[in-house]
């Protein structure tokens, strides 16, 4: 999947930006997401913990990074293995 | 990674918050996500292939900025300072275009049946009138396309693509991290990379953007005081000519002040030095980059410079005159002229490699192989891994096989006391292949000094291959309105 890839959710408001992808399945709210979806139903019950706007999320190998351009119900996945948020060391202010 | 999705994002988490001030009207990050996505629609139907900005800043920069990232064209922000013969060979390079800001001085310039001209004024209202019909495009291609100054011949089109330049800002920084009361006050030209950053950088942290289009001392000052600013960028001779406007006591309120960050040129050292004495409140951050990187490669923090400031060890004090460390997104090599990586304090030319580096101009691309930048800055890294610039890799003197920099004799002559301003460059010589030259500008109601004692001085402090085989007076020295010293301009003063 390419860079720049815009990913919706098909079980809540959840929307990503792949910044980087390997080989897998990126999903959210136990789902699969897609390039065109409108959401219908919730998510599972399993992965509601819910995505914040402009965090970034990786998998554990970092091999996944997408940047959460809209935030929802359902919380990011990849193979069922949840992803977490990516915390960066603020830079000071130069521009 | 459109970079359009910057602003979406700033829309979305934040419609009602004030984004940009310009011109005493305040928008809000929604009206400019609406007026951008209007704008991109325009820009589509147009038909153009470029969206250039003929014009100082103004919420209609923003509007196309981020107008034609949405809509997939890049956008090309002019000089409007270059001369008509100048500005008419880039009109004719990126036609057709849409055209904002002085329509009647392109249309003068140049004609073509497929621009679209629009004033400023109409540009806006236009935008805020169409309708969007939702699509943004996948930004895989070009996003800006920037003129370089072209001291030498005809100017090259640096491009930076979405990817470059979201890569920064997405790697750099967090999303949204601004606090309520930010914000930075933008004085750059839209037409240089630093101002296209600073708005993109600010809506990606909600930093409110107060745009200020001609700078004055006085007037950055004012407009500091009268919208709380919290952040500021300056290159050096705007922050001399503040610093020398509030020691003729102009008052303003400057508690709001907290982060002052510089670049663009050679920082003289009293110069920073006086500034950390009238801002004691203020975090200072001095940014190093090239257009050609997408802006900032390598940062001189706050705390670097309390710590240079106030330490004893001569190689930490020193750092206040670097440029600070690379990013942790870019990778920094200094080479010598075969390409041979260099050790620690050793010159050579700065070369570089990271995502958000595009080294790519519209003829053809700068980088090697395996994707380094050679900037043709040249520097050094000391033990610890800071970086000090030394010029231009073109502006090294070569004399008799040595290299020889010309910030180290310059630094040398401004600390004579009635040397203001000085620049070293390389003459023809008959002997040494090329010779030191120098002109001096002399400081006010200071004597001119003895060009011998100069000659002296800078043989007894570096050595005497340094010593200048002559030296000029003169009024002052040429810089561009970037504050960037035009040494070939110097030069010139030689040839006869």
């Amino acid at each position: 999947m390419k860079p720049g890839t815009r990913l919706k959710s098909t079980v809540c408001t959840t929307e990503v930006m792949v910044i980087r992808a390997g080989q897998g399945t990126i999903e959210c709210g136990g789902k699969p997401m897609a390039e065109a979806a409108q959401p219908e139903g919730e998510p599972d019950a399993a992965h509601a913990g819910g995505t914040l706007i402009g965090k970034r999320y990786i998998d554990a190998a970092e091999t996944f990074e997408l940047l959460c351009v809209k935030p929802g119900k359902g919380s990011l996945a990849v193979d069922g293995v949840p992803m977490s948020t990516k915390d960066a060391k603020p830079l000071p202010a130069s521009d | 990674m459109n970079i359009g999705v910057i602003l979406e994002m700033a829309g979305e988490a934040a419609p009602q918050r004030v984004g940009l001030v310009c011109q005493g009207r305040r928008w809000t990050y929604g009206e400019l996500l609406a007026a951008a996505r209007g704008a991109a629609q325009m820009i589509r139907e147009s038909g153009a292939e470029h969206v250039a900005l003929l014009d100082e800043s103004s919420a209609a920069s923003v509007i196309a900025l981020f107008g034609a990232a949405i809509a997939g064209v890049p956008y090309v922000p002019l000089n409007y300072r270059l001369a008509d013969a100048d500005l008419a060979g880039l009109l004719e390079r990126i036609a057709p275009a849409l055209i904002v800001g002085d329509v009647a001085r392109a249309a003068r310039l140049h004609s073509h049946a497929g621009n679209t001209m629009l004033s400023r004024e109409a540009f806006v209202e236009q935008a805020i009138a169409a309708q969007w019909d939702g699509t943004s495009d996948a930004g895989e291609g070009v996003a800006v396309q920037l003129f370089t100054s072209g001291t030498t011949g005809t100017p090259k089109a640096a491009i930076l693509r979405h990817g470059n330049l979201a890569s920064y800002v997405f790697g750099a920084l967090e999303f949204g991290s601004a606090p309520d009361d930010a914000a930075g006050l933008v004085t750059v030209p839209p037409y240089h990379i630093a101002g296209i950053m600073a708005l993109l950088s600010s809506t990606y942290s909600l930093r409110r953007i107060v745009l200020l289009p001609a700078f004055t001392p006085e007037s950055w000052l004012d407009l500091l005081e009268k919208e709380r600013v919290t952040t500021a960028f300056v290159v050096p001779t705007m922050l001399a000519r503040i610093v020398q406007t509030l020691g003729d006591a102009h008052r303003a309120d400057l508690s709001s002040l907290r982060d002052i960050s510089y670049g663009g040129g050679k920082m003289p050292l009293e110069l920073i030095v006086r500034a950390l004495d009238l801002f004691p409140g203020a975090s200072f951050t001095n940014a190093y980059g090239l257009t050609e990187t997408s802006s900032t490669i390598a940062l001189l923090g706050p705390d670097d410079h309390r710590a240079a400031r106030s330490s004893a060890d001569p190689a930490v004090r020193a750092r206040l005159g670097s440029v600070g460390r690379p990013l942790p997104g870019i990778e920094l090599e200094i080479r010598d002229d075969d390409g041979n990586r260099l050790g620690a304090n050793e010159a050579g030319e700065i070369y570089v490699r990271g995502a958000q580096v595009s080294g790519e101009y519209k003829e053809r691309s700068a980088l090697t192989a395996d994707g380094w930048f050679p900037t043709r800055d040249a520097g050094y890294l000391d033990s610890e891994g800071y970086l000090f610039l030394a010029g231009r890799a073109d502006d090294v003197i070569v004399r008799g096989g040595e290299n020889i920099s010309p910030g180290e004799i310059e630094d040398v002559l401004v600390s004579h006391p009635a040397v203001a301003d000085a620049c070293a460059v390389g003459i023809p010589s008959l002997e040494w292949g090329e010779a030191v030259a120098v002109a001096v500008v002399v400081a006010e109601r200071q004597d001119h000094p003895d060009p011998d004692e100069l000659c002296t001085l800078v043989r007894d402090r570096l050595r005497s291959s340094r010593m200048p085989e002559q030296v000029i007076f003169c009024e002052e020295l040429p810089y561009n309105e970037m504050g960037k010293l035009l040494r070939r301009e110097v030069k010139k003063l030689f040839a006869g």
